[in-house]
């Protein structure tokens, strides 16, 4: 799939994610829109991914407060109803604030408490590696996620066990829940860190599909070793005023906000 | 059914499971083990010379340890997650959590010398809370072997069975107390001893101090029925209302807390059925001094004569 088609299914998924936000009253706008980019080009571009085969390319989405993107992006796939999304956050919904696994079909672990989901994708690339098999395993981890200890256990163990079959990508928005990284335990530079743990690192605009894709590619991957994408984003991305600002977070656009967001999403997509 | 000691030589429950390990990993080549640095420790020694490539070693890192046994189990391999139960437990309870139990996970989580095995190290090392930690999370049975031939049936049920679950093994040697072609099945507990007066309620190591408070009894004139319960959860709560309606008191004996153990399980069932009076032994809720393992279970009120005196006490009870 071509570049401005992934585009245009990315500012699709924007706009249902906004609407679902609006309509259930919460939800993580600003983590999800800076993540809707990357969802997108993986799941239509660079995975294989059939939730009923052993051997699909597997993707956690270890920042897993940003559910709802993820939902949108399997709705838009086709592993769940499209008219589902506005269940989100219902009465007995499957669709809660954080993905399930056993409920919700393209889902591989259930996230929530940060830094679950890179330990689980080294124990999945390990059993690729094991049987020889070739499909590969992405996981998602937002920059503020970075922090939790668990990440670099899994980071060492990745650069050990020779993982090139990982490619973990963080999502670089440069914001936390209540603060930017910066002012908070900044973590930033980040490539320098992986890099010295022995992966091998590429820079990229979180944004830019035709970066992204290439990143993605089998062919950037280096023998023996895990890589690691970090996506500069922004968080709130296609909605100037949420754009960078920490306060959207997880706030809920008010009616006048929500119809400037979708005219401005909308405008995007002509 | 009585079941006098079949000898008294003792046993360390890990060499059964390496053993059955390795026997069950050369026939399904899905089998894994992961471990933290702890390969000598969980006798993973001769798993790794049989298997190198299966013997996932993370190095000291408890909550990745369990999170790469959640992708392996996704990736379709049976991982045997084994490392020292207190650090396991301890350090990796929200991997347990939301890994293996939220997630459903095929992961089998292995706490090796549980309990307070490790002894004069102290409590940071003592694994005296898994029961109640992991017992309160759906999804992962809770299983405490009480000897080599109940550990070896243990390993076999859980290497068959779709799920997580945690087997909880000590390192403490202890005599053989069940029939060697004994097949593990959660929530049933076995009666070592049959008796009238009282039951005791044992697990793990405890199991073969109940059978000798109960000969000890016998020579009071006092007929107490021993139920070896490794199964935490789910718990045999037929076992259990039986020994409450049969016997009419009840003596529970862990190497645990007292606090949300084996003991609270059982006292959960009996009030909400047959209400009977009971005790639970095990550790009253402090850390522990420095002592041997089996010391500190003697100091604990956990000595074969002191179970059979809080035996005979409950009895009185009864009125």
């Amino acid at each position: 799939m071509d570049p401005h088609e992934l585009r245009r299914i990315a500012n699709r998924i924007r706009r249902r994610d906004l609407q679902a936000v609006f309509e259930a009253g919460a939800g993580h706008i600003g983590g999800e829109m800076s993540v809707i980019d990357l969802l997108t080009a993986l799941y239509f571009h660079t995975m294989s991914v059939d939730p009923q085969d052993p051997k699909r390319d597997r993707l956690v989405l270890s920042k897993g407060h940003t559910a709802l993107a993820l939902y949108v992006t399997l709705a838009e796939k086709g592993f769940i109803p499209k008219d589902e999304i506005s269940s989100f956050l219902k009465p007995h919904s499957r669709l809660n604030g954080h993905p399930n696994r056993v409920k919700v079909p393209g889902v591989e672990t259930n996230t929530g408490p940060l830094g679950h989901g890179l330990p689980v994708g080294v124990g999945m690339a390990k059993a690729a590696q094991l049987n020889g098999d070739s499909w590969r395993t992405f996981v998602i981890t937002g920059d503020g996620e970075m922090q939790e200890g668990s990440n670099w256990e899994a980071i060492m163990a990745a650069a050990q066990f020779k993982l090139d079959n990982l490619t973990l990508i963080i999502d670089h928005n440069r914001l936390q829940q209540g603060a930017r990284l910066a002012d908070t335990n900044n973590l930033a530079p980040l490539a320098p860190k992986l890099a010295a743990f022995g992966w091998a690192v590429e820079e990229i605009d979180g944004h830019d599909m035709e970066q992204i894709c290439q990143a993605l590619s089998p062919e950037t991957v280096t023998r023996g070793k895990p890589k690691c994408i970090v996506a500069h984003t922004n968080k709130g991305q296609g909605i100037s005023f949420m754009s960078d600002d920490v306060a959207w977070h997880h706030k809920v656009p008010n009616a006048e906000q929500y119809k400037q967001a979708m005219a401005e999403l909308e405008e995007a997509a002509r | 059914m009585n079941m006098p000691f079949q000898d008294t030589k003792l046993h360390d429950c890990r060499d059964a499971l390496t053993a059955t390990l390795e026997e069950l990993a050369a026939a399904n080549s899905d089998i894994v083990a992961v471990c933290n640095d702890s390969v000598g420790s969980s006798k993973l020694g001769g798993f790794k010379a049989k298997f190198p490539d299966r013997l996932i070693n993370v190095g000291i890192a408890e909550q990745n340890m369990v999170g790469v046994g959640a992708g392996l189990a996704n990736g379709g391999k049976i991982p045997f997650v084994c490392a020292a139960a207190p650090f396991l437990t301890g350090r990796a309870l929200e991997q347990i959590k939301a890994d293996v139990a939220y997630s459903m996970t095929n992961v089998k989580l292995v706490g090796i010398s549980s309990g307070m095995a490790y002894g004069e190290l102290g409590p940071t090392h003592h694994s005296i809370e898994d029961f109640a930690w992991i017992r309160a999370l759906p999804n992962v049975p809770v299983i405490a072997p009480a000897d080599r031939i109940e550990t070896a049936a243990a390993v076999r049920w859980a290497a068959s069975y779709e799920g997580g679950c945690f087997l909880r093994l000590s390192r403490v040697g202890v005599p053989d107390l069940l029939p060697e072609d004994h097949v593990f099945e959660p929530g049933k507990a076995n009666t070592l001893r049959d008796g009238r007066d009282v039951t005791i309620i044992a697990n793990g190591v405890l199991s073969h101090r109940a059978m000798i408070a109960a000969a000890l009894l016998a020579e009071r004139g006092l007929s107490a029925r021993v139920l070896n319960m490794a199964s935490v959860r789910p718990i045999d709560e037929a076992a259990i209302v039986q020994a409450a309606r049969e016997t009419g008191a009840i003596l529970t004996c862990e190497e645990h807390t007292i606090f949300g153990g084996l003991g609270s399980a059982v006292a959960e069932v009996v009030v909400e059925t047959h209400p009977v009076p009971m005790k639970r032994l095990g550790v009253p809720g402090v850390f522990a001094h420095t002592a041997s393992a089996n010391a500190l279970l003697d100091d604990f009120g956990m000595a074969p004569a002191s179970i059979a005196d809080s035996a005979a006490e409950l009895v009185k009870r009864k009125g």
